[in-house]
C-alpha cells in the first residue's frame, strides 16, 4: 500500500520505524515495568532531528507539519505508546507557542524543544476540569510586571521531566469563556513544583503528575497572546493535535495486528495453524480493515490541516475518535488472538490494550469528539442551501 | 583530524545460496547491504571526530551501485563520502583492493587515521585493513575496542585479545580495525539523511589514483577465488579420549600418520 509520502515523509517513517524497532521495541516491557521515563529513547529521537520535525526551519525545525508529526508517532506507537505519547505531548506542549506565540516567544522555546534539549508539555485539566475545561480554578493574577498563579493542574503529561510548560489559568473570572489566558511557565520558576507521579493502568513510561502553583511568579512576557485567549487557544491547539492522538490509535493498532497475525500463522491446534480458521480470520481482517481505515483517515486529516484549511474542527475530532475506538477493539482482539499467551506479562498484547484505554479519554474524552461533530454538522448543514429530501 | 572509514557493500549474508551447480554465490535478489562489521568503523570514527573535532571521509571500491552503501552511512553524519570505481578494479583480491584503498587515501590527504571493519561477512579475510597500513607504510592496529587521541598525533588503542584487553599506543598517521564493542552504531538523523539523498559524491577511478590496469582488479591480484562450495557434511568422525595428555599422544600419532581427515 502507497500513501505517496514525499521523500522527507518517507525519511521520517524510516527513522522512526528503525528507533522503534532497535530501541524501543526491546525495552517496552522493562519501561512498563518499571515505569520509567524513556530519556535515553527521547535523546535517540532528539539526534535524529524528529523533535522539530512540525517546526518550522528558522527555530531549528525541518518545516514539516501535522503528517509529519503523524507519521513519527505512528512509527514510534507501532514499539510503545508510552514512549510515543511522551513525543507526542511535547508537541502539544509546544503548539500554543507555534500558534499564538510572538516572534521572541518562539525563538526562545521553540528551538529548544526543536532540538530535543527541552521538552514541553501543556497542562490545562483540573480535578474538577476536565471535559468541562471551563470550570478550570487555576488563576494568574497581574501584579505590576509580573503574574502570579495559584492552583493544580492535574494528570499532566511530562509532568516533571519536560522544562517548558504551556498552562491555561483564569485571569478574569467575570468574562467567563474569556476569562481564561495562556502562559509558557518555566521548570525552576518560583511556586512551581509537581505533585507525586501517578498509578496509572497503562501508558506507565510516561510521566503523569500534577503541577502546582503555589504563588507562582512568572514575568508578563510569558502570557502567549492577548488576556482572554487561553480557550481559544486550547482549542486550536487541540484541533491540531487531535490526529496526533489519531496516530497513536494507528500506529498502536498496527503493532497489535503485526504480532497477532505472527502468532496466528505460528500457533497449532487441531492440526492447523489458527489463522486457516474462518473465526480468527475474520478477527483478523477486522482488525486490518479497522486499521488501515484509522490510517487513511489520520493521513486525509492532516494533510488537509497542513493545506491550511480553516474548517478542521470535525476533521480533526473524526480523526481522533476513530482510530481510538479502533485501537481498543484491536487490542482486545489482539489479546483474544493470543488466547492464555494474550494474558500473560510475557507477551507485549496485554500491555498494548492497557495502554489503549487512555487513548478514548485523554485530549478530549471520545464523548467530548462526538459533541464536536455533532456540533460542527449541525453548523455547516445549517449554512447550507442544498436540501437533500 | 581528517579520518578516511573503508567500507564495503555485501551481500545480505541472511538471504544468501550457493547455486548447486555453478557453485557460485547466487546474488539475484539478494539485497545488498553495508558489510555489518563496518558500521562499527562509521561509528568510530563519529565518535572521533565528535571528541576532537576534525573530519570524516567514507570511501569504498565497488561498483557504480556501492554508492548507496556510502549514502547509508551519510545519514549516521558522515562528513563526506568517495567513490572508488571502474572496471578494472573487478576482481580484486585483498591486495589490489588494498592497494587501490591506499592510493586513494593519499589523495585525499593529509589523513591522520583510517578506520576500517574488523572483516567483510563475504571474504572473510579481515586482510585489507592490515594490507591498506603496509600499502600506506603506516603503523596498525585490529580489533580496537576503545580509541583515544593522545598529545594530538598519537591513537590510544584498547585491542581486544581472546582473553580481556591490551593497550597499544602508535604514532598517527595510523589505520585501526575496529570491533562491535566500540560501541552501537547511531541512529541515522533527518537532517543527515536528507543531505545525503543531495550529496554529490565524486567517483575515482584507475587514472585518477595514478593507477594501471595489471596494478589493479583481477590483474593486480597475487589470489583467485577459484571455487566456493559449501563443504559436504562430514560423516568420518572419530571421537579421541582420555585423559588430556592421552587426547593429545593419540591425536599426535594421527596427524603424523596422515589418518586426520580434511588434513
Amino acid at each position: 500500500m502507497d500513501y505517496f509520502l514525499t521523500e522527507e515523509q518517507q525519511m521520517i517513517r524510516e527513522i522512526a520505524a528503525k528507533i522503534a524497532t532497535e530501541k524501543v521495541r526491546p525495552v517496552r516491557a522493562e519501561l512498563d515495568e518499571s515505569e520509567e521515563f524513556p530519556w535515553d529513547i527521547m535523546k535517540i529521537l532528539a539526534q535524529s532531528d524528529l523533535f522539530g520535525i512540525y517546526l518550522p526551519e528558522e527555530y531549528g525545525g525541518s518545516g514539516g507539519g501535522v503528517l509529519e508529526n503523524c507519521l513519527a508517532i505512528e512509527e514510534m506507537g507501532r514499539a510503545c505508546i508510552s514512549v510515543a505519547t511522551t513525543f507526542a505531548a511535547s508537541g502539544l506542549g509546544a503548539y500554543p507557542i507555534l500558534l499564538y506565540g510572538s516572534e521572541e516567544q518562539k525563538q526562545k522555546y521553540l528551538s529548544p524543544i526543536a532540538s530535543g534539549e527541552k521538552l514541553a508539555a501543556f497542562g490545562v485539566t483540573e480535578a474538577n476540569a476536565g471535559s468541562d475545561a471551563g470550570g478550570i480554578q487555576t488563576t494568574a493574577k497581574r501584579d505590576g510586571d509580573h503574574y502570579v498563579l495559584n492552583g493544580t493542574k492535574q494528570w499532566i503529561t511530562n509532568a516533571g521531566e519536560a522544562e517548558i510548560y504551556t498552562v491555561v489559568a483564569m485571569t478574569d473570572r467575570t468574562k467567563g469563556a474569556r476569562g481564561a489566558s495562556a502562559f509558557i511557565v518555566e521548570k525552576g520558576d518560583p511556586g512551581f513544583s509537581f505533585g507525586k507521579e501517578e498509578k496509572k493502568m497503562g501508558l506507565r513510561a510516561s510521566a503523569t503528575r500534577e503541577l502546582l502553583f503555589n504563588d507562582c511568579r512568572i514575568p508578563a512576557d510569558r502570557l502567549i497572546g492577548r488576556e482572554g485567549t487561553g480557550f481559544i487557544i486550547t482549542m486550536k491547539t487541540f484541533d491540531v493535535s487531535r490526529p496526533g492522538i489519531g496516530a497513536l490509535g494507528v500506529g498502536l493498532s498496527q503493532g497489535a495486528l503485526d504480532i497477532s497475525v505472527e502468532y496466528a500463522r505460528k500457533r497449532v491446534q487441531f492440526g492447523k495453524p489458527i489463522i486457516a480458521f474462518q473465526a480468527v480470520q475474520h478477527m483478523l481482517a477486522d482488525m486490518a480493515t479497522e486499521t488501515e481505515a484509522s490510517r487513511v483517515l489520520v493521513y486525509a486529516a492532516a494533510r488537509y490541516i497542513d493545506s491550511g484549511a480553516k474548517d478542521i474542527s470535525k476533521i480533526s475530532a473524526i480523526s481522533k475518535l476513530y482510530p481510538t475506538d479502533v485501537a481498543m477493539r484491536v487490542t482486545t482482539n489482539a489479546v483474544q488472538v493470543l488466547g492464555g499467551y494474550g494474558y500473560m506479562r510475557d507477551y507485549p498484547v496485554e500491555k498494548m490494550m492497557r495502554d489503549a484505554k487512555i487513548l478514548q479519554i485523554y485530549e478530549g474524552t471520545n464523548q467530548i469528539q462526538r459533541n464536536i461533530i455533532g456540533q460542527e454538522l449541525n453548523k455547516e448543514y445549517g449554512r447550507m442551501k442544498e436540501t437533500f429530501f | 583530524m581528517h579520518i578516511v572509514v573503508c567500507i564495503k557493500q555485501v551481500p545480505d549474508a541472511k538471504n544468501v545460496r550457493i547455486d548447486p551447480e555453478t557453485n557460485t554465490l547466487v546474488r539475484q535478489g539478494v539485497d545488498s547491504i553495508v558489510n555489518p562489521h563496518d558500521w562499527y568503523a562509521v561509528e568510530a570514527a563519529l565518535l572521533l571526530r565528535d571528541e576532537y573535532g576534525g573530519r570524516t571521509t567514507v570511501m569504498t571500491m565497488g561498483p557504480p551501485q556501492a554508492e548507496e552503501a556510502l549514502r547509508e552511512t551519510l545519514a549516521l553524519g558522515v562528513d563526506e563520502a568517495v567513490l572508488l570505481s571502474d572496471r578494472a578494479f573487478a576482481g580484486a583480491d585483498t591486495w589490489a583492493t588494498s592497494l587501490t584503498l591506499a592510493r586513494a587515501v593519499e589523495k585525499l590527504g593529509p589523513v591522520d587515521l583510517v578506520i576500517c571493519g574488523k572483516q567483510a561477512i563475504d571474504g572473510d579475510t579481515a586482510q585489507v585493513g592490515p594490507g591498506l597500513a603496509a600499502h600506506l607504510d603506516q603503523p596498525y592496529t585490529t580489533y580496537g575496542r576503545r580509541l583515544e587521541l593522545v598529545d594530538g598525533d598519537q591513537l590510544r588503542v584498547e585491542r581486544l585479545t581472546d582473553f580481556g584487553y591490551e593497550v597499544v599506543q602508535m604514532a598517527l598517521p595510523a589505520v585501526v580495525t575496529v570491533v562491535r564493542e566500540i560501541g552501537d552504531p547511531r541512529m541515522p538523523g533527518l537532517k543527515h539523511k536528507m543531505r545525503a539523498k543531495k550529496l554529490e559524491i565524486p567517483t575515482w577511478g584507475a587514472a585518477d589514483l595514478d593507477l594501471n590496469p595489471e596494478e589493479v582488479g583481477l590483474q593486480g591480484s597475487f589470489t583467485q577465488v577459484v571455487k566456493v562450495f559449501s563443504p559436504p557434511p562430514r560423516s568420518d568422525r572419530e571421537m579421541i579420549t582420555g585423559e588430556v595428555e592421552e587426547q593429545a599422544e593419540k591425536l599426535f600419532k594421527l596427524l603424523r600418520a596422515g589418518k586426520v581427515p580434511g588434513l
